[in-house]
């Protein structure tokens, strides 16, 4: 009974209706218990003050007091439900310019985006600064929901018009899918259930193109990537010389007597054993926390990164990237930060910004000197330490960094690696 | 992968984070499936090394004495180290007054406890088995969440946190509570007791006890922690624990299962939620989960 499970977050600008959205899919598809519902029912009694509007959806995801307050999303919000044929992760991204950051956080993970237009506006704005941010991040498949269609008349036009607006800015993406829904998320039209008012779509609906979207599998399986979180000695008599090195495969699979090389010192060795729940496996892969045991007593520690030896990532010290700058403080060229790549950490400047994307047009402004909260832009960087990765674009788990600010701790950059320069 | 394989790797990756990123972490252990789950997970990450961390449970003085007796075997079985602080000694320390009334509880107590244990020990990161199916504010929190030096949680200004890359640099004071099973449902974590033949307290099964009937929960009278009043009505029957927790804000339900599977079969078909069923806690105002976490709890 092996379940598909499939991440996917609702994007797109303020008020479009993403929460609205996840809330109609979980009452639709009845997977909101009785006392959430209560709950929601009496919050938006409160909120409406007794004008006798029916009960609130979003209010299942926007969680927070602020949020309900002030009625907008600011941090992701995950939800949880299955069906008879998948295993769902729902996450609902703020809309809000100002919680872009919080939309990264949320969008990293999923194999899907809805992206949500307001039938009234068509394509604004944060529409092309979500869709391009999914288009970095690799996430495979866009499901264009074009939303409030009981606001314009359920009309076809309205519907056409976005499609083609939004599949010329697709071009400019790279997304291997693009899908259009109809719908109302406030009425259910064409989320759960097939709406009555639209006739002339002949689609599926939501719930249906989320059950049956082929998952590409976005794992790399032919790069053998091990990063080293923890090294495990006992130091017991009875293990008195037993050194294992515990990790999670990013990618690629590795087998005992595999040759490997641990990056960044390059020593190499052979896998003795792999290790995991106390047992012996003679071969392990992609996603699975194991031990792995080396031949040699080489030194190694967290940080390192063991890979099989037929097949080297990038070692470099000067990298670049297609960076997500996430702080309110600017970046400048020149500032310093931390990178963490896999486990490993490692000071690095910004040596230069070659171009940064003009969110309306998607095209490159040159000579920047600095970014500003939101802005995506390529980046070069230097390390202090040779840093071991593969491109983002051919392996998500071994290219994808973060920023870290060295004053405040906090996280302040996501980074797509391209490449050595 | 099976999803609960992926489940459980992320799980067993987030600990070893724990242990390569942290100099003092610790594992709160309540004594509940979720803390149990965590403790056999950290088995799988660390195991045949000890734990890079001591298991910690914060008393409030209102247990089950089955949920005791199971925490001493289960730690001793183990050969892991386990600290108990008790409410009952930060309430006499700081003075504290003790709620009163009907539905007193020393819930919100812990957090003062926790803090001081925090500090005590110096702890730079706490292991939580908090779960985002749970309530709506947790819902939203990161799996590392940074407090500051108060334990208070700041919904508005958490740190992103991408891919399976996870900060956790602190200054001085900060700590982090990390949750490895954020992303587990209830169920999942019952098939996963279920698939790993994990041993629960007795209490998780159906059983008979005496109970006392308050605002249509039933409530245990086990330890005289709850003060019966006229119009309360006791009751024997066959009930057993969906969440176990403090005594007096935890309610029991009725019913036959006791077995796993019987257990896992209520689950699928229950229409109520677990903290909906069972906590009294969440159910005192709107923002009650999330209020307690900006006041330290976690
Ligand atoms: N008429 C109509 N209104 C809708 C529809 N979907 C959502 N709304 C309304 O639009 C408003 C915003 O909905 P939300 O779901 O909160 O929007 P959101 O996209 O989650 O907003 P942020 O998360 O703050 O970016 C609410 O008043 C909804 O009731 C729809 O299909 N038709
Ligand atoms: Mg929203």
């Amino acid at each position: 009974m092996s379940m598909d499970l499939l991440r996917f977050i609702t994007c797109g600008s303020v008020d479009d209706g993403k929460s609205t959205l996840i809330g109609r899919l979980l009452y639709d598809s009845k997977s909101i218990l009785v006392d959430q519902l209560e709950a929601i029912e009496r919050a938006s009694k409160t909120k409406n003050q007794g004008d006798g509007g029916g009960i609130d959806l979003a209010l299942l995801t926007d969680g927070l007091r602020s949020e309900r307050e002030q009625g907008i999303t600011i941090d992701v919000a995950y939800r949880y439900f299955q069906t008879p044929v998948r295993k769902f992760i729902i996450v609902d991204a703020p809309g809000h310019i100002q919680y872009t950051r919080n939309m990264v956080t949320g969008a990293s993970n999923c194999q899907l985006a809805i992206v949500l237009i307001d039938a009234r506006n068509g394509v604004v704005e944060q529409t092309r600064r979500h869709s391009l941010i999914a288009s970095l991040l690799g996430i495979p498949h866009i499901v264009v929901a074009i939303n409030k269609m009981d606001l314009v008349d359920y009309a076809q036009d309205a519907f056409s018009d976005i499609c083609i607006q939004y599949a010329e800015l697709a071009k400019k993406l790279n997304v291997s899918q693009v899908s259009f829904i109809p719908m109302s998320a406030l009425n259910g039209d064409n989320v759960v259930d097939r709406s009555a008012n639209m006739p002339w779509y002949e689609g599926p609906t939501l719930l249906e193109h989320l059950e049956t979207v082929e998952l590409s599998n976005d794992t790399n399986l032919t790069l053998p990537r091990f990063p080293v979180q923890y090294v495990i000695r006992p130091q017991t008599t009875e293990l008195h010389d037993y050194r294992g090195y515990a990790g999670k495969i990013n990618s690629g699979a590795f087998r005992v007597g595999d040759a490997v090389t641990v990056l960044p010192s390059a020593q190499t060795s052979t896998i003795s054993r792999i290790e995991f729940n106390e047992q012996d496996l003679t071969e392990a892969e992609a996603g699975q926390s194991v031990i792995l045991h080396l031949f040699d007593d080489i030194d190694i520690s967290r940080g390192d990164l063991i890979v099989r030896s037929d097949t080297q990532p990038i070692v470099a010290q000067n990298v670049e990237g297609m960076l997500c700058w996430m702080d309110t403080k600017e970046l400048k060229v020149g500032s310093k930060y931390v990178l963490q790549v896999g486990t490993a950490r490692t000071r690095c400047s910004i040596r230069e910004i070659p171009y940064r994307l003009n969110i309306e047009t998607y095209e490159h402004v040159e000579e920047v000197e600095s970014l500003k909260l939101n802005d995506l832009a390529k980046v070069v960087l230097r390390t202090a330490q040779p840093v071991a990765f593969d491109t983002y674009a051919l392996n998500r788990t071994n290219g994808g960094a973060i920023l870290i600010d060295e004053t405040s701790n906090v996280t302040v950059g996501a980074v797509m690696l391209e490449g050595e320069t | 992968m099976d999803y609960l394989d992926q489940l459980e790797s992320e799980a067993i990756h987030i600990m070893r984070e724990v242990a390569g990123q942290f100099e003092r972490p610790a594992l709160l252990f309540s004594g509940g499936k979720d803390s149990i789950t965590l403790v056999h997970l950290a088995r799988k990450a660390f195991r045949p090394g000890k734990f890079p961390f001591p298991l910690v449970h914060i008393d409030t003085g209102h247990n089950f004495q089955e949920a005791l007796d199971f925490r001493d075997w289960l730690a001793n079985s183990l050969g892991e180290r386990l600290i108990v602080r008790y409410v009952e000694d930060t309430i006499r320390e700081k003075n504290l007054k003790e709620p009163t009334g009907r539905n007193a509880s020393r819930n919100a107590l812990q957090t003062f406890t926790l803090l001081d244990t925090i500090e005590e020990f110096e702890f730079d990161a706490c292991i939580g088995g908090a779960r985002r199916d749970e309530e709506k504010a947790r819902a939203k929190e990161r799996v590392f969440s940074v407090r500051d030096e108060f334990g208070s949680w700041d919904p508005k200004r958490q740190r992103p946190e991408l891919w399976n890359l996870y900060n956790g640099r602190i200054h001085k004071g900060e700590n982090v509570r990390v949750f490895p099973i954020s992303n587990w449902t209830e169920l999942d974590v019952w098939n996963y007791i279920q698939r790993e033949k994990i041993a629960l307290p007795s209490l998780y099964f159906a059983h008979e006890r005496e109970l006392l009937v308050r605002d249509g929960k039933l409530m245990a009278t086990a330890g005289g922690v709850i003060k019966p009043e006229p119009d309360d009505q006791i009751v024997t029957r066959t009930v057993r624990f969906r969440t176990v927790g403090d005594i007096s804000c935890t309610a029991a339900s009725e019913s036959q299962a006791n077995t796993l599977d019987a257990v896992i079969a209520e689950i699928q078909a229950t229409r109520i939620s677990e903290r909906g069923e069972t906590r009294m806690d969440d159910q005192m105002s709107e923002a009650a989960m999330e209020d307690r976490k900006k006041g330290g709890y976690f």
